[in-house]
């Protein structure tokens, strides 16, 4: 589904990925480890498409289109979802409004009929129940006012709602607590499916006790240098990411014994 | 000069052959400001001589003005000698009776802007008095509101029909001397609404006006007049356009309301003068002064307004609250792209014990476009436990404009109590990206994004009027981004 070949990226003149090869299937779940600096949001912004991330090399191919040539709006009717690190505020908008303009927006790009309210309705009412997410969310501003958790959540709510084919979870496990860390898991397996690949991008490995990858992936200064299963992030977890480093130039960072 | 003036005895002389009353094919007077043009504006309308004095002592206190330069706009020099004080539309020999005898033409002008006046009023239940130019051209529903005994006709014939009322109200909520645009305004207005609603009379339709410039080089000076009576309540609406043209327009209006006790008005306004093209060529200038007087106790005036329009725009809408318990509010969403310029806000003048006054402004600006918001708020001696809330919100969407918030307080009673707040951001390009993320394109992001931003205004607008705002603010900033 997603075939990453010698990626090489700029922000500000900087190159953060250097050389960056990943192959995902559908119906694979991969998590993408690394510590801080290493470049794992860089790359989920590169495949979002997030203008200031500039490739300079390499290629990004998605269903066999040249991803690198479609606008960030493109890729998403495409079916590529992020879920953000940051998800923003936008005060005055309703959730439910949003959300449905992106449903529509992408049915319409796939040539499919938009979808009216009420049709709409009774897709959020299944999805919430799926999710086990009460309706509160619904009726506030996207975002605004929402605890850490919340906004997680409707994360995942609206992933669930476009039912993307790729998705990559940026960061999504970082700074919920335990029940709020297990709902968006729950949430996240709900949405294992054949046809849809899910990328983790995460610093820890506790994410990955509820959901489990089919891949593990190390990234550090900006290439991908160490694949493995399960317990590789295990063995991050036990370790640190200090012994990936040769020379010791990563930033030094402990996952494990925090 | 001189053969300006020539011109216009020409034309008066020819007047004077016919009787001032007979109306003829597209009059226009030749550009110049005398009290000879006053006197045939005056005369124009037929007007009793009170009025006639009235303009002409405005005209001497304006002689003796200078233009106000505290805003925080930039202005070419406006050359007043160059505007035509007086125009009417071309027509047939009498002005029509009803929409049905209107020309087609013009109808079909107000189709195109998106103003349906022949449905509009039918549909929605809305009595319309269309300005055209300077001289109205259709009045609907006036048998509907004459049975509940409220007055609602073009200044004109209110100046015939009901001398008295406009002779006890008019100046003195806005002062001919007020300022110097209202002293021109009164000076010489052409034309505006007059609006009465007598004692615990509830309008049983929301008024709405639609107003609009046509012929070149006219400057435009309406003149409105709203009386609400004990106990009564009305909802006025205000709507606007005007089409391309290159030379800059002069549109300097006084609006004037008075609420006795327990009486309500809404005021409402969409404004969308022709802004000038996206190098800042040509658009209306648009000086407006607009008062409400909260004149006796427990009543209330709101004003609503949706500014996207005109080159320049500056323009105060404010509440005198003499009445004890009297609430004055300020809802606005003011629009600057391209290159234009605003400088809006309000002025709340407490006098009387425990009133209120509540101010929501929110300011976008784009392109090269500068917006300041200017609010006065004004706690006398008398204002005993008044109260004031003001909310005051700037967004920038791109990189060239700018957005500057001058925010007077004046207390002078200390049990008052006045509350500020203050934000400004810029569509971000978080914002935008997450949108997008979504699927969802840049143009449809933008215009939801200042939609939710202006949503504390627009839901203070009536119905279909908010569904208009909403539409103008997207055509409005097409092209803001990217």
């Amino acid at each position: 589904m997603l075939i990453i070949n010698n990626l090489h990226a700029e922000v500000d003149g900087k190159e953060i990925l250097r050389g960056l090869d990943l192959e995902v299937a559908a119906g694979e779940v991969h998590a993408i480890m690394g510590p801080n600096g290493s470049g794992k949001s860089t790359l989920g912004n590169v495949i979002a498409g997030r203008e200031g991330y500039e490739v300079t090399q390499g290629s990004v191919s998605y269903l066999g289109k040249d991803l690198l040539e479609l606008s960030p709006e493109q890729r998403a009717c495409e079916g590529v979802f992020m879920a953000f690190q940051y998800p923003v505020e936008i005060p005055g908008v309703n959730n439910t409004y949003f959300l449905r303009a992106a449903l529509n927006a992408q049915r319409k790009y796939r040539n499919e009929e938009e979808l009216d309210s009420v049709g709409f309705l009774r897709l959020v009412r299944e999805k919430l129940e799926v999710l086990h997410i009460g309706d509160e969310l619904l009726h506030r501003a996207v975002n605004e006012g929402f605890s850490g958790g919340e906004k997680k959540r409707n994360e995942i709510f609206q992933m669930a709602v476009l039912e993307p084919k790729l998705a990559i979870l940026d960061e999504t496990d970082s700074g919920l607590d335990i029940d709020a860390l297990k709902a968006v898991a729950e949430g996240v397996n709900r949405l294992r499916s054949p046809d849809r690949a899910i990328v983790l991008i995460t610093h820890y490995q506790r994410l990955l006790e509820h959901v489990k990858p089919d891949h593990v992936h190390v990234l550090a200064r900006g290439k991908i240098v160490a694949d493995g299963g399960p317990d590789l992030a295990l063995k991050l977890e036990e370790q640190g990411y200090n012994w990936l480093e040769e020379g010791g130039i990563a930033p030094l960072q402990q996952a494990g014994s925090q | 000069m001189n053969t300006e003036n020539t011109s216009i005895e020409l034309r008066l002389e020819q007047k004077y052959r016919h009787g001032f009353v007979t109306d003829i094919e597209a009059d226009t007077v030749a550009p110049g400001l005398s009290e000879d043009v006053i006197r045939f504006i005056s005369a124009k309308k037929d007007e009793p001589d009170w009025l006639l004095d009235w303009r002409l002592e405005s005209y001497r206190y304006w002689q003796e003005m200078q233009q106000p330069n505290w805003a925080h706009l930039k202005i070419a020099p406006i050359d007043f000698q160059a505007i035509s004080y007086y125009s009417a539309p071309i027509s047939n020999k009498d002005r029509p009776q009803s929409l049905d005898e209107v020309d087609p033409k013009l109808l079909e002008t107000y189709d195109k802007l998106g103003v349906p006046l022949h449905e509009r009023a039918r549909l929605a239940g809305v009595a319309v008095d269309a300005v055209f130019d300077s001289v109205s051209v259709g009045t609907t529903f006036k048998e509907e509101l004459k049975k509940a005994g409220v007055i609602f006709c073009s200044f004109s014939e209110a100046v015939q029909d009901h001398p008295e009322l406009v002779k006890a109200y008019l100046g003195t909520v806005v002062p001919q001397r007020d300022n110097f645009f209202a002293a021109l305004n009164s000076a010489v207005f052409t034309d505006g609404s007059f609006v009465y609603i007598p004692k615990g009379v509830r309008c049983p339709m929301e008024l709405s006006t639609y107003f609009r410039i046509n012929a070149a080089e006219t400057g435009q000076f309406e003149r409105t007049l709203i009386i609400a009576e004990a106990g009564s309540h009305v909802s006025y609406l205000e709507g606007c356009t005007a089409p391309m043209r290159d030379e800059n327009q002069l549109h300097a209006a006084v609006v004037e309301l008075v609420a006795m006790e327990g009486a309500n008005i809404k005021y409402s306004t969409v404004q969308n003068w022709y802004p000038g093209d996206e190098n800042g060529v040509g658009g209306i200038y648009n000086f407006v002064t607009k008062r409400g007087m909260c004149k006796e106790d427990n009543s209330r005036i709101s004003w609503t307004q949706v500014e996207t329009g005109s080159a320049i725009t500056w323009k105060y809408p404010s509440c005198v609250l003499r009445g004890d318990n009297s609430v004055g509010e300020f809802y606005s969403v003011a629009l600057t792209n391209n290159y234009q310029q605003a400088d809006t806000g309000t002025k709340m003048i407490h006098l009387g014990k425990n009133t209120r006054s509540k101010i929501i402004s929110k300011g976008i600006s784009a392109g090269r476009g500068k917006n300041a918001y200017r609010g006065l708020v004004k706690m006398t001696r008398t204002a005993t436990d008044a109260r004031n809330f003001t909310q005051c919100d700037s967004m920038l969407i791109g990189k060239h404009c700018s957005a500057h918030t001058f925010p007077y307080i004046e207390v002078l009673n200390p049990s008052a109590k006045v509350e500020h707040e203050a934000t400004t951001s810029r569509i971000g390009e978080d914002q935008l990206f997450y949108c997008l993320q979504r699927g969802i394109s840049e143009e449809d992001a933008v215009s939801m994004i200042v939609d939710g931003f202006c949503k504390q205004v627009f839901r203070e607008l009536p119905m279909e009027f908010a569904v208009e705002a909403k539409a103008l603010l997207e055509v409005s900033l097409e092209g803001a981004v990217g």
